[in-house]
Protein backbone atom coordinates (compact mmCIF):
# COMPACT_ATOMS: atom_id res chain seq x y z
CA UNK A 1 0.00 0.00 0.00
CA UNK A 2 1.31 3.60 -1.25
CA UNK A 3 0.97 6.74 0.58
CA UNK A 4 2.19 8.47 3.88
CA UNK A 5 1.34 5.21 6.69
CA UNK A 6 4.24 3.22 6.18
CA UNK A 7 6.58 6.12 7.62
CA UNK A 8 4.45 5.88 11.16
CA UNK A 9 5.38 3.65 13.97
CA UNK A 10 2.94 1.30 15.69
CA UNK A 11 1.32 -1.51 13.09
CA UNK A 12 -2.08 -1.04 13.89
CA UNK A 13 -2.48 -5.07 14.76
CA UNK A 14 0.29 -3.75 17.73
CA UNK A 15 -2.23 -1.21 18.41
CA UNK A 16 -5.34 -2.89 18.95
CA UNK A 17 -2.83 -5.50 21.01
CA UNK A 18 -2.00 -2.52 23.40
CA UNK A 19 -5.54 -1.05 23.83
CA UNK A 20 -6.31 -4.16 25.56
CA UNK A 21 -3.19 -4.61 27.48
CA UNK A 22 -4.21 -0.74 29.06
CA UNK A 23 -7.10 -2.41 30.48
CA UNK A 24 -4.81 -5.30 31.80
CA UNK A 25 -2.29 -2.98 33.35
CA UNK A 26 -5.34 -2.03 35.65
CA UNK A 27 -6.96 -5.48 36.01
CA UNK A 28 -4.52 -7.78 36.40
CA UNK A 29 -3.91 -7.97 40.07
CA UNK A 30 -7.38 -9.49 39.84
CA UNK A 31 -6.05 -11.75 37.35
CA UNK A 32 -3.77 -13.26 38.70
CA UNK A 33 -5.00 -13.32 42.08
CA UNK A 34 -6.99 -15.55 40.50
CA UNK A 35 -5.17 -17.49 38.16
CA UNK A 36 -3.15 -18.03 41.52
CA UNK A 37 -6.04 -19.19 43.69
CA UNK A 38 -7.37 -21.42 41.63
CA UNK A 39 -4.97 -24.16 41.44
CA UNK A 40 -4.69 -23.90 45.17
CA UNK A 41 -8.24 -24.80 45.59
CA UNK A 42 -7.97 -27.73 43.49
CA UNK A 43 -5.14 -29.22 44.74
CA UNK A 44 -6.25 -28.81 48.34
CA UNK A 45 -9.90 -30.49 47.02
CA UNK A 46 -7.94 -33.15 45.43
CA UNK A 47 -5.28 -33.84 47.55
CA UNK A 48 -7.39 -33.69 50.82
CA UNK A 49 -10.93 -34.95 49.04
CA UNK A 50 -11.23 -36.60 46.00
CA UNK A 51 -7.80 -38.08 45.87
CA UNK A 52 -8.35 -39.85 48.37
CA UNK A 53 -10.82 -41.96 47.04
CA UNK A 54 -9.74 -42.12 43.98
CA UNK A 55 -6.35 -43.06 44.34
CA UNK A 56 -3.99 -43.14 41.12
CA UNK A 57 -5.34 -42.87 37.72
CA UNK A 58 -3.66 -44.77 34.39
CA UNK A 59 -0.89 -45.02 36.67
CA UNK A 60 -0.21 -41.55 38.29
CA UNK A 61 -1.51 -39.94 41.70
CA UNK A 62 -4.72 -38.53 41.09
CA UNK A 63 -3.33 -34.93 41.65
CA UNK A 64 -0.84 -35.01 39.06
CA UNK A 65 -3.37 -36.49 36.96
CA UNK A 66 -5.92 -33.80 37.05
CA UNK A 67 -2.82 -31.02 37.12
CA UNK A 68 -3.22 -30.54 33.48
CA UNK A 69 -6.43 -30.88 32.82
CA UNK A 70 -7.27 -28.01 34.80
CA UNK A 71 -4.62 -26.15 33.00
CA UNK A 72 -5.75 -26.39 30.44
CA UNK A 73 -9.61 -26.19 31.45
CA UNK A 74 -8.20 -22.58 32.56
CA UNK A 75 -7.11 -21.39 29.44
CA UNK A 76 -10.25 -22.94 28.14
CA UNK A 77 -12.46 -20.91 30.20
CA UNK A 78 -10.78 -17.64 30.72
CA UNK A 79 -10.87 -17.89 26.37
CA UNK A 80 -14.87 -18.42 26.63
CA UNK A 81 -15.27 -16.13 29.74
CA UNK A 82 -13.65 -12.94 27.92
CA UNK A 83 -14.99 -13.68 23.98
CA UNK A 84 -18.94 -13.26 24.36
CA UNK A 85 -20.03 -9.76 26.63
CA UNK A 86 -17.55 -7.80 25.71
CA UNK A 87 -17.19 -8.88 22.17
CA UNK A 88 -20.87 -8.27 21.59
CA UNK A 89 -21.23 -4.82 23.44
CA UNK A 90 -18.32 -3.89 21.39
CA UNK A 91 -20.55 -3.89 18.20
CA UNK A 92 -23.86 -3.52 20.09
CA UNK A 93 -23.94 -1.32 23.11
CA UNK A 94 -20.63 0.48 23.13
CA UNK A 95 -20.03 0.42 19.34
CA UNK A 96 -15.78 0.90 20.38
CA UNK A 97 -15.02 -1.87 17.87
CA UNK A 98 -16.93 0.37 15.20
CA UNK A 99 -14.79 3.17 16.43
CA UNK A 100 -11.43 0.99 15.97
CA UNK A 101 -12.59 -0.06 12.62
CA UNK A 102 -13.04 3.85 11.21
CA UNK A 103 -9.42 3.87 11.47
CA UNK A 104 -6.37 2.68 9.70
CA UNK A 105 -6.72 -0.73 11.80
CA UNK A 106 -8.32 -3.63 9.35
CA UNK A 107 -10.85 -6.70 10.47
CA UNK A 108 -7.78 -8.44 10.35
CA UNK A 109 -5.57 -6.54 12.75
CA UNK A 110 -8.98 -6.06 15.36
CA UNK A 111 -8.59 -10.11 15.30
CA UNK A 112 -4.61 -10.77 15.76
CA UNK A 113 -4.76 -7.75 18.19
CA UNK A 114 -7.44 -9.55 19.99
CA UNK A 115 -6.61 -13.23 20.03
CA UNK A 116 -2.52 -11.57 20.63
CA UNK A 117 -3.67 -10.37 23.96
CA UNK A 118 -5.80 -13.53 24.54
CA UNK A 119 -2.80 -15.46 24.26
CA UNK A 120 -0.55 -13.60 26.71
CA UNK A 121 -3.70 -13.74 29.53
CA UNK A 122 -3.55 -17.36 28.62
CA UNK A 123 -0.39 -17.72 28.40
CA UNK A 124 -0.07 -15.75 32.23
CA UNK A 125 -2.62 -17.60 33.78
CA UNK A 126 -1.12 -21.16 32.82
CA UNK A 127 2.54 -19.50 34.26
CA UNK A 128 1.58 -18.60 36.90
CA UNK A 129 -0.68 -22.13 37.88
CA UNK A 130 2.14 -23.74 37.46
CA UNK A 131 4.68 -21.43 39.22
CA UNK A 132 2.29 -23.12 41.90
CA UNK A 133 1.69 -26.73 41.79
CA UNK A 134 5.46 -27.08 40.66
CA UNK A 135 5.90 -27.17 44.40
CA UNK A 136 3.74 -30.20 44.89
CA UNK A 137 5.54 -32.44 43.00
CA UNK A 138 2.65 -32.72 40.43
CA UNK A 139 4.60 -32.14 37.13
CA UNK A 140 6.92 -35.04 36.62
CA UNK A 141 8.59 -34.20 33.40
CA UNK A 142 10.47 -31.23 31.89
CA UNK A 143 8.43 -31.30 28.76
CA UNK A 144 6.18 -29.52 31.13
CA UNK A 145 7.89 -26.32 29.95
CA UNK A 146 6.10 -26.80 26.64
CA UNK A 147 2.41 -26.49 28.37
CA UNK A 148 2.16 -22.66 28.36
CA UNK A 149 2.93 -23.27 23.99
CA UNK A 150 -0.56 -25.66 24.66
CA UNK A 151 -2.46 -23.20 26.46
CA UNK A 152 -1.56 -20.70 23.59
CA UNK A 153 -2.95 -22.92 21.01
CA UNK A 154 -6.09 -24.05 23.04
CA UNK A 155 -6.71 -20.08 23.89
CA UNK A 156 -6.50 -19.41 20.35
CA UNK A 157 -8.92 -22.21 18.99
CA UNK A 158 -11.08 -21.50 21.87
CA UNK A 159 -11.36 -17.44 21.47
CA UNK A 160 -11.63 -17.56 17.71
CA UNK A 161 -14.90 -19.67 17.44
CA UNK A 162 -16.36 -17.94 20.49
CA UNK A 163 -15.55 -14.55 19.38
CA UNK A 164 -17.15 -15.36 15.99
CA UNK A 165 -20.55 -16.66 17.64
CA UNK A 166 -20.67 -13.50 20.00
CA UNK A 167 -19.96 -11.08 16.82
CA UNK A 168 -22.54 -13.27 14.82
CA UNK A 169 -25.73 -12.79 17.83
CA UNK A 170 -27.80 -10.27 18.23
CA UNK A 171 -29.11 -10.68 21.89
CA UNK A 172 -26.80 -11.76 24.74
CA UNK A 173 -29.48 -14.36 25.45
CA UNK A 174 -27.78 -16.59 23.25
CA UNK A 175 -24.86 -16.70 25.67
CA UNK A 176 -27.37 -18.68 28.25
CA UNK A 177 -27.02 -21.66 25.42
CA UNK A 178 -23.24 -20.91 24.92
CA UNK A 179 -22.50 -21.75 28.39
CA UNK A 180 -25.53 -24.23 29.22
CA UNK A 181 -24.50 -26.79 26.23
CA UNK A 182 -21.19 -25.99 24.98
CA UNK A 183 -18.73 -24.87 27.90
CA UNK A 184 -20.09 -26.75 30.54
CA UNK A 185 -20.48 -30.21 28.39
CA UNK A 186 -17.03 -29.81 27.05
CA UNK A 187 -15.70 -28.69 30.42
CA UNK A 188 -16.60 -32.12 31.96
CA UNK A 189 -16.75 -34.11 28.88
CA UNK A 190 -13.10 -33.69 27.70
CA UNK A 191 -11.10 -35.72 29.83
CA UNK A 192 -10.28 -32.97 32.86
CA UNK A 193 -11.71 -35.06 35.53
CA UNK A 194 -11.41 -38.45 34.03
CA UNK A 195 -10.41 -40.37 30.88
CA UNK A 196 -12.72 -40.51 27.75
CA UNK A 197 -12.18 -44.00 27.36
CA UNK A 198 -14.93 -44.25 30.25
CA UNK A 199 -17.52 -42.50 28.08
CA UNK A 200 -17.73 -45.78 25.47
CA UNK A 201 -18.68 -44.74 22.07
CA UNK A 202 -19.69 -41.15 23.38
CA UNK A 203 -15.50 -40.52 23.60
CA UNK A 204 -16.17 -39.38 19.98
CA UNK A 205 -17.88 -36.50 20.68
CA UNK A 206 -14.43 -35.38 22.49
CA UNK A 207 -12.80 -35.10 19.35
CA UNK A 208 -14.70 -32.18 18.28
CA UNK A 209 -14.02 -30.02 21.52
CA UNK A 210 -10.71 -28.79 21.25
CA UNK A 211 -10.41 -28.89 25.13
CA UNK A 212 -9.79 -32.41 24.83
CA UNK A 213 -6.94 -31.83 22.51
CA UNK A 214 -5.84 -29.37 24.43
CA UNK A 215 -5.59 -31.42 27.75
CA UNK A 216 -4.58 -34.30 25.83
CA UNK A 217 -1.24 -32.54 25.10
CA UNK A 218 -1.17 -30.92 28.18
CA UNK A 219 -0.98 -33.96 30.10
CA UNK A 220 1.11 -35.64 27.51
CA UNK A 221 3.39 -32.90 28.75
CA UNK A 222 3.21 -33.00 32.28
CA UNK A 223 3.82 -36.82 32.51
CA UNK A 224 5.93 -37.13 30.01
CA UNK A 225 4.05 -39.57 28.09
CA UNK A 226 2.71 -40.06 24.80
CA UNK A 227 -0.81 -38.42 23.72
CA UNK A 228 -3.62 -40.66 22.93
CA UNK A 229 -2.89 -39.30 19.24
CA UNK A 230 0.16 -37.82 17.46
CA UNK A 231 1.14 -34.61 18.77
CA UNK A 232 0.50 -33.63 15.17
CA UNK A 233 -2.76 -34.73 15.08
CA UNK A 234 -3.76 -32.95 18.59
CA UNK A 235 -1.70 -29.62 17.15
CA UNK A 236 -3.68 -30.08 13.80
CA UNK A 237 -7.41 -30.01 15.22
CA UNK A 238 -6.51 -26.66 17.08
CA UNK A 239 -5.33 -25.16 14.48
CA UNK A 240 -8.12 -26.36 11.94
CA UNK A 241 -10.36 -25.38 14.77
CA UNK A 242 -8.66 -21.93 15.31
CA UNK A 243 -8.19 -21.28 10.91
CA UNK A 244 -12.67 -22.28 10.90
CA UNK A 245 -13.31 -19.98 13.98
CA UNK A 246 -10.45 -17.23 12.44
CA UNK A 247 -12.70 -17.32 8.87
CA UNK A 248 -15.82 -17.01 10.41
CA UNK A 249 -14.93 -14.76 13.23
CA UNK A 250 -13.91 -12.39 10.08
CA UNK A 251 -17.36 -12.52 8.35
CA UNK A 252 -19.46 -11.84 10.88
CA UNK A 253 -17.22 -8.79 11.76
CA UNK A 254 -17.57 -7.90 8.22
CA UNK A 255 -21.30 -7.65 8.16
CA UNK A 256 -21.34 -6.34 11.87
CA UNK A 257 -19.07 -3.12 11.05
CA UNK A 258 -19.67 -2.94 6.83
CA UNK A 259 -23.59 -2.96 6.98
CA UNK B 1 -7.94 18.61 -9.00
CA UNK B 2 -9.33 15.57 -8.49
CA UNK B 3 -12.64 15.70 -5.98
CA UNK B 4 -11.53 14.09 -2.54
CA UNK B 5 -14.94 12.78 -2.65
CA UNK B 6 -16.54 11.60 -5.96
CA UNK B 7 -20.19 9.29 -5.99
CA UNK B 8 -22.10 8.16 -9.19
CA UNK B 9 -25.26 6.90 -8.73
CA UNK B 10 -24.13 5.75 -5.12
CA UNK B 11 -27.22 3.43 -3.75
CA UNK B 12 -27.26 1.85 0.00
CA UNK B 13 -30.11 -0.77 0.81
CA UNK B 14 -30.46 -2.19 3.88
CA UNK B 15 -32.38 -5.57 2.61
CA UNK B 16 -35.17 -4.12 0.15
CA UNK B 17 -34.95 -0.83 2.22
CA UNK B 18 -33.50 1.49 -0.15
CA UNK B 19 -31.82 4.36 2.41
CA UNK B 20 -29.92 5.91 0.04
CA UNK B 21 -31.31 5.98 -3.67
CA UNK B 22 -28.75 6.97 -6.57
CA UNK B 23 -26.82 10.18 -5.45
CA UNK B 24 -24.39 12.05 -7.24
CA UNK B 25 -21.86 13.91 -5.22
CA UNK B 26 -18.20 15.86 -5.80
CA UNK B 27 -16.25 17.75 -2.90
CA UNK B 28 -13.45 19.54 -4.13
CA UNK B 29 -9.98 19.82 -1.52
CA UNK B 30 -10.56 22.46 0.98
CA UNK B 31 -14.86 22.73 0.92
CA UNK B 32 -16.96 22.84 3.39
CA UNK B 33 -19.49 20.82 2.36
CA UNK B 34 -23.27 20.02 4.14
CA UNK B 35 -25.84 17.42 4.24
CA UNK B 36 -29.56 18.31 5.14
CA UNK B 37 -32.43 16.51 5.39
CA UNK B 38 -35.28 15.47 7.73
CA UNK B 39 -34.52 12.24 9.91
CA UNK B 40 -34.49 9.00 7.92
CA UNK B 41 -33.28 11.14 4.30
CA UNK B 42 -30.20 8.66 4.56
CA UNK B 43 -27.44 11.56 5.35
CA UNK B 44 -25.78 9.10 8.06
CA UNK B 45 -26.15 6.14 5.37
CA UNK B 46 -24.37 8.73 2.99
CA UNK B 47 -21.79 9.11 5.78
CA UNK B 48 -20.77 6.10 6.45
CA UNK B 49 -20.35 5.28 3.09
CA UNK B 50 -18.16 8.17 2.90
CA UNK B 51 -16.09 7.35 5.77
CA UNK B 52 -15.27 3.86 3.97
CA UNK B 53 -16.90 2.09 6.46
CA UNK B 54 -20.28 0.86 5.34
CA UNK B 55 -20.37 -0.33 2.02
CA UNK B 56 -22.10 0.88 -1.33
CA UNK B 57 -25.02 -1.45 -2.54
CA UNK B 58 -24.34 0.33 -5.87
CA UNK B 59 -22.62 2.87 -7.96
CA UNK B 60 -19.21 4.43 -7.66
CA UNK B 61 -17.67 6.11 -5.06
CA UNK B 62 -14.18 7.34 -4.77
CA UNK B 63 -13.02 8.67 -1.55
CA UNK B 64 -9.62 10.61 -1.94
CA UNK B 65 -9.14 9.34 -5.55
CA UNK B 66 -9.23 5.64 -4.25
CA UNK B 67 -11.45 2.72 -3.81
CA UNK B 68 -13.00 2.25 -0.58
CA UNK B 69 -14.13 -1.34 -1.06
CA UNK B 70 -10.28 -2.32 -1.49
CA UNK B 71 -8.32 0.64 -0.08
CA UNK B 72 -10.18 1.01 3.01
CA UNK B 73 -7.56 1.11 5.53
CA UNK B 74 -5.19 3.16 3.69
CA UNK B 75 -7.78 4.98 3.10
CA UNK B 76 -9.02 5.51 6.59
CA UNK B 77 -6.33 6.73 8.08
CA UNK B 78 -6.16 10.01 6.47
CA UNK B 79 -9.84 10.73 7.79
CA UNK B 80 -11.39 12.13 10.53
CA UNK B 81 -14.96 10.42 11.66
CA UNK B 82 -17.35 11.94 14.03
CA UNK B 83 -20.17 9.41 14.01
CA UNK B 84 -23.89 10.63 14.88
CA UNK B 85 -23.58 8.18 17.50
CA UNK B 86 -20.41 8.60 20.25
CA UNK B 87 -18.61 5.34 20.21
CA UNK B 88 -15.89 6.10 22.43
CA UNK B 89 -14.54 3.05 24.59
CA UNK B 90 -16.16 2.95 27.81
CA UNK B 91 -13.22 1.03 29.69
CA UNK B 92 -10.81 2.99 29.12
CA UNK B 93 -10.53 7.11 30.41
CA UNK B 94 -10.55 10.53 28.48
CA UNK B 95 -6.64 10.27 28.05
CA UNK B 96 -6.69 6.85 27.17
CA UNK B 97 -9.49 7.02 24.78
CA UNK B 98 -7.09 9.79 22.77
CA UNK B 99 -3.91 7.80 22.96
CA UNK B 100 -5.22 4.51 21.69
CA UNK B 101 -7.18 6.20 19.14
CA UNK B 102 -3.65 8.03 18.13
CA UNK B 103 -2.17 4.63 17.98
CA UNK B 104 -4.57 3.48 15.74
CA UNK B 105 -3.61 5.55 12.94
CA UNK B 106 -0.12 4.70 14.17
CA UNK B 107 1.75 7.77 15.81
CA UNK B 108 4.17 6.91 18.36
CA UNK B 109 3.77 6.77 22.11
CA UNK B 110 5.57 10.24 22.46
CA UNK B 111 3.24 11.73 19.80
CA UNK B 112 -0.18 9.93 20.70
CA UNK B 113 0.61 11.61 24.01
CA UNK B 114 1.20 15.54 22.88
CA UNK B 115 -1.53 15.17 20.39
CA UNK B 116 -3.85 13.93 23.44
CA UNK B 117 -2.85 16.90 25.44
CA UNK B 118 -3.16 19.50 22.69
CA UNK B 119 -6.77 17.90 21.74
CA UNK B 120 -7.99 17.62 25.36
CA UNK B 121 -7.30 21.23 25.40
CA UNK B 122 -9.14 21.63 22.23
CA UNK B 123 -12.24 19.32 23.98
CA UNK B 124 -11.56 22.05 26.87
CA UNK B 125 -11.85 18.46 28.73
CA UNK B 126 -8.36 19.07 30.52
CA UNK B 127 -9.22 18.65 34.00
CA UNK B 128 -11.37 15.36 33.14
CA UNK B 129 -8.79 13.51 31.43
CA UNK B 130 -8.50 11.03 33.78
CA UNK B 131 -12.35 10.33 34.52
CA UNK B 132 -13.39 7.69 32.53
CA UNK B 133 -16.22 8.47 29.93
CA UNK B 134 -19.17 7.39 31.33
CA UNK B 135 -19.42 9.69 34.12
CA UNK B 136 -19.10 12.75 31.48
CA UNK B 137 -21.78 14.82 30.37
CA UNK B 138 -23.51 14.65 26.93
CA UNK B 139 -21.78 17.18 25.68
CA UNK B 140 -18.52 16.45 27.09
CA UNK B 141 -18.53 13.16 25.51
CA UNK B 142 -19.70 14.79 22.16
CA UNK B 143 -16.27 16.98 22.46
CA UNK B 144 -14.40 14.23 23.30
CA UNK B 145 -15.88 12.48 20.29
CA UNK B 146 -14.72 15.17 17.97
CA UNK B 147 -11.62 15.81 19.24
CA UNK B 148 -10.86 12.12 18.82
CA UNK B 149 -11.67 12.64 15.35
CA UNK B 150 -8.50 15.07 15.12
CA UNK B 151 -6.24 12.55 16.27
CA UNK B 152 -4.69 11.50 13.34
CA UNK B 153 -4.22 15.66 11.54
CA UNK B 154 -6.64 14.56 8.45
CA UNK B 155 -7.26 15.56 5.36
CA UNK B 156 -10.67 14.91 5.37
CA UNK B 157 -13.21 15.67 8.57
CA UNK B 158 -16.88 13.76 8.19
CA UNK B 159 -18.91 15.63 11.30
CA UNK B 160 -22.11 13.77 11.55
CA UNK B 161 -24.70 16.19 13.56
CA UNK B 162 -21.34 17.30 15.23
CA UNK B 163 -22.98 19.88 17.36
CA UNK B 164 -26.11 17.92 18.45
CA UNK B 165 -26.21 18.00 22.05
CA UNK B 166 -23.43 20.87 22.70
CA UNK B 167 -24.75 23.94 24.82
CA UNK B 168 -24.71 27.23 22.84
CA UNK B 169 -20.97 28.54 24.01
CA UNK B 170 -19.77 25.09 23.02
CA UNK B 171 -21.18 25.19 19.77
CA UNK B 172 -19.81 28.73 18.63
CA UNK B 173 -16.42 27.28 20.02
CA UNK B 174 -16.38 24.17 17.54
CA UNK B 175 -17.62 26.89 14.75
CA UNK B 176 -14.74 28.67 15.14
CA UNK B 177 -12.41 25.86 15.68
CA UNK B 178 -13.78 24.12 12.05
CA UNK B 179 -14.00 27.41 10.86
CA UNK B 180 -9.82 27.69 11.23
CA UNK B 181 -9.32 23.91 10.19
CA UNK B 182 -10.40 25.26 6.64
CA UNK B 183 -8.40 27.80 6.27
CA UNK B 184 -5.61 25.46 7.15
CA UNK B 185 -6.91 23.49 4.06
CA UNK B 186 -8.74 20.90 5.81
CA UNK B 187 -12.05 19.61 3.98
CA UNK B 188 -15.07 19.41 6.06
CA UNK B 189 -18.11 17.45 5.08
CA UNK B 190 -20.75 17.44 7.79
CA UNK B 191 -24.73 17.12 8.57
CA UNK B 192 -26.58 19.30 10.64
CA UNK B 193 -30.81 20.05 11.75
CA UNK B 194 -29.47 23.56 12.80
CA UNK B 195 -29.61 25.72 9.61
CA UNK B 196 -27.52 28.61 10.95
CA UNK B 197 -24.89 25.83 11.62
CA UNK B 198 -25.18 25.44 7.81
CA UNK B 199 -24.96 29.02 6.90
CA UNK B 200 -22.02 29.55 9.13
CA UNK B 201 -20.14 26.79 8.04
CA UNK B 202 -21.16 25.20 4.36
CA UNK B 203 -19.81 26.64 1.28
CA UNK B 204 -22.29 24.25 -0.54
CA UNK B 205 -24.86 22.40 0.56
CA UNK B 206 -26.73 19.21 -0.84
CA UNK B 207 -30.87 18.05 0.77
CA UNK B 208 -31.67 15.14 0.84
CA UNK B 209 -35.08 13.81 1.21
CA UNK B 210 -36.09 9.91 1.11
CA UNK B 211 -32.62 9.21 -0.13
CA UNK B 212 -31.79 11.35 -2.76
CA UNK B 213 -30.35 14.47 -3.20
CA UNK B 214 -33.50 17.34 -3.87
CA UNK B 215 -31.12 20.39 -4.50
CA UNK B 216 -28.23 21.14 -4.27
CA UNK B 217 -26.13 24.79 -3.78
CA UNK B 218 -24.43 27.42 -1.83
CA UNK B 219 -26.67 28.78 0.98
CA UNK B 220 -26.80 32.07 -0.74
CA UNK B 221 -27.72 30.12 -3.88
CA UNK B 222 -30.39 28.04 -2.35
CA UNK B 223 -32.29 30.88 -0.76
CA UNK B 224 -32.56 32.89 -4.31
CA UNK B 225 -33.71 29.31 -5.67
CA UNK B 226 -36.12 28.11 -3.64
CA UNK B 227 -37.67 30.66 -1.68
CA UNK B 228 -38.02 34.67 -1.78
CA UNK B 229 -35.90 37.69 -0.40
CA UNK B 230 -38.29 38.23 2.45
CA UNK B 231 -40.99 36.09 4.45
CA UNK B 232 -44.17 37.20 6.61
CA UNK B 233 -45.12 35.36 8.88
CA UNK B 234 -48.58 35.60 10.28
CA UNK B 235 -50.61 34.43 13.37
CA UNK B 236 -53.96 33.98 13.68
CA UNK B 237 -54.48 33.32 17.60
CA UNK B 238 -56.31 30.00 17.81
CA UNK B 239 -58.30 29.40 15.04
CA UNK B 240 -58.14 27.21 12.11
CA UNK B 241 -55.08 28.26 10.00
CA UNK B 242 -57.00 26.20 6.34
CA UNK B 243 -59.23 28.90 5.86
CA UNK B 244 -57.32 31.82 5.54
CA UNK B 245 -55.39 29.88 3.04
CA UNK B 246 -57.58 30.76 -0.30
CA UNK B 247 -58.16 34.31 1.63
CA UNK B 248 -54.44 34.89 0.78
CA UNK B 249 -54.32 33.29 -2.44
CA UNK B 250 -51.81 35.39 -4.63
CA UNK B 251 -50.12 37.48 -1.99
CA UNK B 252 -46.63 37.32 -2.78
CA UNK B 253 -45.22 34.58 -4.61
CA UNK B 254 -46.49 31.11 -2.05
CA UNK B 255 -48.40 30.61 0.75
CA UNK B 256 -47.15 27.90 3.25
CA UNK B 257 -49.83 27.29 6.00
CA UNK B 258 -47.35 25.69 9.01
CA UNK B 259 -49.46 24.15 12.08
CA UNK B 260 -49.29 27.29 14.06
CA UNK B 261 -48.30 30.03 11.26
CA UNK B 262 -48.82 30.98 7.95
CA UNK B 263 -45.95 31.78 6.05
CA UNK B 264 -45.90 34.37 2.91
CA UNK B 265 -42.77 34.12 0.81
CA UNK B 266 -42.65 37.86 -1.02
CA UNK B 267 -40.07 39.76 -2.93
CA UNK B 268 -41.06 42.62 -0.47
CA UNK B 269 -42.85 41.63 3.19
CA UNK B 270 -44.02 44.82 3.61
CA UNK B 271 -45.77 45.29 0.35
CA UNK B 272 -47.31 41.61 1.33
CA UNK B 273 -48.88 42.96 4.74
CA UNK B 274 -50.40 46.04 3.28
CA UNK B 275 -51.59 43.78 0.69
CA UNK B 276 -53.31 41.30 3.46
CA UNK B 277 -54.76 44.40 5.68
CA UNK B 278 -56.19 45.52 2.68
CA UNK B 279 -57.72 41.99 2.07
CA UNK B 280 -59.50 42.84 5.62
CA UNK B 281 -57.64 40.14 7.33
CA UNK B 282 -56.27 40.71 11.44
CA UNK B 283 -53.75 38.81 12.01
CA UNK B 284 -52.57 38.45 15.63
CA UNK B 285 -48.81 38.82 15.17
CA UNK B 286 -46.97 39.61 12.20
CA UNK B 287 -43.33 39.29 11.56
CA UNK B 288 -41.38 40.40 8.39
CA UNK B 289 -37.88 39.00 8.06
CA UNK B 290 -35.48 37.71 5.69
CA UNK B 291 -35.58 34.19 4.29
CA UNK B 292 -33.14 31.76 5.51
CA UNK B 293 -32.36 28.20 4.85
CA UNK B 294 -35.31 27.03 7.29
CA UNK B 295 -37.77 28.18 4.05
CA UNK B 296 -36.03 26.66 1.35
CA UNK B 297 -35.62 23.12 3.97
CA UNK B 298 -39.36 23.05 4.66
CA UNK B 299 -40.22 23.83 1.33
CA UNK B 300 -37.70 21.01 -0.09
CA UNK B 301 -38.76 18.41 2.34
CA UNK B 302 -42.48 18.66 2.09
CA UNK B 303 -42.92 19.98 5.60
CA UNK B 304 -45.48 22.76 4.64
CA UNK B 305 -49.12 21.36 4.07
CA UNK B 306 -49.77 22.78 0.24
CA UNK B 307 -47.22 23.86 -2.01
N1 LIG C 1 -28.23 -0.61 9.71
C1 LIG C 1 -29.44 -0.35 9.20
N2 LIG C 1 -30.31 -1.35 8.98
C2 LIG C 1 -31.53 -1.11 8.46
N3 LIG C 1 -31.99 0.12 8.15
C3 LIG C 1 -31.18 1.16 8.35
C4 LIG C 1 -29.87 0.99 8.89
N4 LIG C 1 -29.29 2.20 8.98
C5 LIG C 1 -30.20 3.08 8.51
N5 LIG C 1 -31.33 2.47 8.13
C6 LIG C 1 -32.52 3.12 7.57
O1 LIG C 1 -32.12 3.94 6.51
C7 LIG C 1 -32.84 5.16 6.50
C8 LIG C 1 -31.86 6.32 6.50
O2 LIG C 1 -31.20 6.35 7.75
P1 LIG C 1 -30.08 7.41 8.06
O3 LIG C 1 -29.56 7.09 9.39
O4 LIG C 1 -29.12 7.44 6.93
O5 LIG C 1 -30.91 8.76 8.09
P2 LIG C 1 -30.45 10.23 8.52
O6 LIG C 1 -30.70 11.10 7.36
O7 LIG C 1 -29.08 10.21 9.05
O8 LIG C 1 -31.49 10.56 9.67
P3 LIG C 1 -31.30 11.38 11.06
O9 LIG C 1 -31.47 12.81 10.73
O10 LIG C 1 -32.43 10.88 11.90
O11 LIG C 1 -29.96 11.04 11.60
C9 LIG C 1 -33.75 5.11 7.73
O12 LIG C 1 -35.05 4.77 7.30
C10 LIG C 1 -33.19 4.02 8.58
O13 LIG C 1 -34.20 3.34 9.28
MG1 LIG D 1 -28.25 10.57 10.82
Amino acid sequence: MAGGVTALTAHPTYAVFERYMVLYKRLWRASVFSSFALPLLFLASIGLGVGQYVGSLEGVPYAAWIVPGVLASTAFQMAVGESTYGVLGSFKWTRSSHAMYATRVSIGDMLRGWLLYLVVRGVIAVAVFMAVVVWFGVLASPWALATPLVAALLTVATAAPVTAFAASIDHDSYFALLFRFVMIPATLFSGVFFPVEQMGGWKVAAYVSPLWHGVALCRAATLGQEPPWPVWAHAGVLVAVAAAGWWWASAAFRRRLRD
Amino acid sequence: MQPLIYARGLVKRFGSFTAVDGIDLEVQPGEAFGFLGPNGAGKSSTMRMISCVSMPSAGELRILGRDPVREGPAIRARLGVCPQLDNLDPDLTVWENLTTYARYFGLSRAEARRKAGELLEFAQLTEKASSLVEPLSGGMKRRLTIARAMVNDPELVLLDEPTTGLDPQARHLLWERLFRLKQQGVTLVLTTHYMDEAEQLCDRLVVMDGGRIVAEGSPRRLIEDYSSPEVVELRFGLEELAGYVPRLEGVGDRVDPLPDRILLYAKDGDEAVAEVHRRGLTPSSVLVRRSTLEDVFLHLTGRTLVD
